[in-house]
């Protein structure tokens, strides 16, 4: 297979919305469902990386997207500088993650980065944002912000780093500008039920508990990964609540004409790493946008994804904060379901 | 989640007799690789011969070349202790599993309140050792107090005294030095965390006097694994796959499990990660529990056992795997 050389895309995710994913982002995009229907799981699975071409490839993936995201990222905070926050315990895990991003970019993109190290004297570079930097690891004044912050400015997705006490996961910590409709500033010093306690089904299933089992054991060297999904106007990535009045009205704009063009899916990739240093778990919420219009380029996807918003629970559509427009996207995604068996799995073919 | 694939394999590198009863290993990576860096209070599963144990790692957790660990032998055990005392050499290789960590620091604490029993003291040394990394900003002060029966079973006393000078305090039973427990804990400010890590009766009476005395238990931390020790055979009756096993009476519950290719998952091995939790369905015998993971009520109702350390005193148990 010959290898996929990455085209930075000039893009804007607020205002006028310049973006789009070319043929080999959509072919790669994270379809999440691997059934007709949808209901929640404790869908964990280990997060090993190889199959060539997939977003599962490397470690953390980097796209097309990436300088694009990164910008609209440092004008989030330019705005609104508490989207990302790291109580002064978590300072260590802040290097610790800082020593993971880097070194598996610069292992896995050896044409974008490169890390080298003598002891604690590191220099670090960022060839697609244009970025050169000498630090001392662990000591923050040789960084322009701190270890967190500084690292996660240039890696794409949303990052929340949780202490790990008292049998539970905290969030101490995180950089959240990419968000479905949560606040970092709100959720900062919670715990894991009480972060997930506006979540319908889900508890009276016992999904948290499982889960939090499972991530309290997560060892270091096994990260872990599932995908989660909901709906966004808009390739906007900041639907945060802090800025609801900009994109919240967005949804009475959506109509039978322009709905494939207007609505994403919006994916998530999230995946859960031991850090090292400080025990803590480090949380990516890598975000991923698909229109309507590029997601029917695949036949099995437009059926499935018909069959699974037409049949969601109300509760679901309604937490995720599109049963206003559903009937509008399963009417358009009906033409395109002959009622056709579809294959397992969730890859286009 | 199994730490089977993660395994790495290892060679001793030194074999150093720290006392009467303490030998310390030094393990590097076979293929010459870094090992992972850890968080002090790690433990890693050591597999070497027949037997696997967890040994907390006392060397500097930011050094990647080699790890340490310190075996107290066991003479009543089931033999893994004394196994690595008699048998293991200098060029012997092994496996371990990478580090996991049951008892971490707690990094809001204003002030850590080490305790330390004999051996207890190994999680320790990695975590002073932590907290002591230069550049570490506005790291919380510590201070530990170190029981042994003498001096010359008290390891590495001195050299901690030498490394930590005025933060080190140690009692020897032999010259009737006890620790003034309540007077020790009555004096800390609030904020301070406390860990204890030893034999069962002193983690016991440390947990016990701090509650007494108003801590809060998200401010008492502590570790102990326990070994699982031999007893009598038994069968083990799978419900889920109707299989029969056979436990011999100096395997463990856990090793029979995986010699049948049942693999439930670990992080210790001694009864303190919580992962190989069973469901007992029936049992025609009493189960002796060993672990510190299920609460007395559970231990009460015999509908659950961890099979790394405890077993069946009588015929059969039938659990659901």
């Amino acid at each position: 297979m010959s290898q996929h050389v990455l085209q930075f895309k000039e893009e804007t995710f607020r205002d006028d919305f310049v973006y789009s994913n070319s043929r080999w982002a959509i072919d790669r995009f994270p379809f999440p469902f691997d059934k007709d229907s949808y209901m929640y799981a404790v869908n964990l699975e280990p997060h090993t990386t190889g199959r060539a071409g997939s977003i599962y490839e490397k470690s953390f993936d980097v796209d097309e997207h990436y300088v694009a995201e990164m910008r609209e990222r440092a004008l989030t905070l330019l705005e609104d500088p508490l989207r990302c926050q790291s109580l002064p315990h978590m300072t260590l895990a802040g290097w610790d993650l800082l020593e993971l991003i880097m070194t598996h970019k610069a292992r896995d993109y050896p044409e974008l980065f490169e890390l080298h190290r003598d002891g604690l004297q590191w220099r670090w570079v960022n060839k697609p944002l244009g970025i050169e930097q000498s630090f001392i690891f662990g000591d923050e004044a040789t960084l322009p912000y701190g270890p967190m912050e500084y690292i996660t400015r240039q890696s794409q997705g949303d990052w929340c780093v949780l202490d790990q006490r008292d049998a539970n996961l905290w969030m101490d910590a995180g950089m959240v500008t990419t968000q479905a409709d949560w606040s970092l500033d709100f959720d900062i010093g919670m715990n894991f039920f009480e972060w997930h306690a506006p979540v319908p089904l889900a508890h009276e299933l016992g999904i948290f508990q499982r889960a939090l089992k499972f991530l309290l054991a997560i060892p270091q060297g096994a990260p872990a990964r599932r995908l989660n999904w909901t709906m966004t106007v808009h390739p906007r990535h900041d639907t945060s609540p802090e800025n609801y009045p900009k994109w919240g009205p967005d949804r009475t704009t959506v109509t039978a004409e322009n709905v494939a063009e207007l609505m994403y899916l919006r994916v998530e990739l999230q995946s859960f790493w031991r850090l090292p240093r400080s025990n803590a778990l480090v949380f990516p919420i890598r975000c991923y946008l698909i229109q309507l219009n590029e997601l029917v380029s695949h036949p099995k996807w437009a059926k499935r994804f018909h069959r699974v918003l037409r049949d969601l629970p109300k509760e679901l559509a309604e937490y995720k904060g599109f049963e206003r427009n559903r009937a509008l996207m399963v009417q358009w995604l009906s033409q395109f379901d002959d009622g056709a068996l579809t294959s397992p799995g969730g890859g286009p073919n | 989640m199994s730490a089977e694939h993660l395994k790495i394999a290892v060679r001793v590198t030194e074999v150093q007799p720290v006392n009467a009863l303490i030998t310390r290993f030094s393990l590097e990576a076979l293929d010459g690789s870094d090992l992972p860096v850890f968080s002090g209070g790690s433990h890693v599963v050591v597999e070497f011969g027949s037997c696997m144990n967890p040994y907390s790692l006392m060397g500097h957790p930011f050094n990647t070349r080699s790890y340490s660990i310190s075996v107290r032998r066991d003479d009543a055990g089931r033999g893994g202790s004394r196994y690595l005392h008699e048998h293991v050499k200098v060029g012997d290789t092994g496996l371990i599993g990478h580090p996991v960590n049951l008892f971490s620091l707690n990094l809001r604490a204003h002030k850590h309140l080490f305790i330390a029993g004999g051996i207890g003291i190994t999680p320790f040394i990695a975590q002073m050792a932590q907290l002591s990394q230069p550049g570490q900003r506005a790291t919380a002060p510590f201070e530990l107090h170190y029981c042994a029966q003498s001096a010359d079973l008290a390891a590495y006393a001195d050299r901690l005294k030498g490394l930590y000078a005025g933060r080190v305090q140690t009692y020897f039973d032999n010259e009737n030095q006890p620790l003034n427990l309540v007077s020790l804990l009555q004096g800390q400010a609030l904020g301070t965390h406390l860990y204890v890590c030893g034999p069962s009766g002193m983690i016991a009476w440390v947990r016990t006097t701090a509650a007494q005395l108003g801590w809060p238990s998200e401010f008492v931390h502590f570790e102990h694994f326990s070994a699982p020790q031999p007893g009598k055979p038994f069968t083990v009756e799978l419900a889920t796959s109707g299989r029969s096993i056979e436990v011999s009476e100096r395997q463990s519950f856990l090793e029979a499990l995986e010699a049948a290719g049942v693999n439930p998952p670990y992080l210790c091995r001694g009864g303190a990660c919580g992962q190989c939790e069973t469901r007992v369905l029936a049992c025609d015998g009493v189960i002796v529990h060993r672990d510190h993971w299920l609460s007395e009520e559970e231990h009460q109702s015999g509908q659950k056992i961890m099979p790394c350390v405890s077993r069946v005193n009588g015929r059969s148990i039938t659990i659901e795997r």
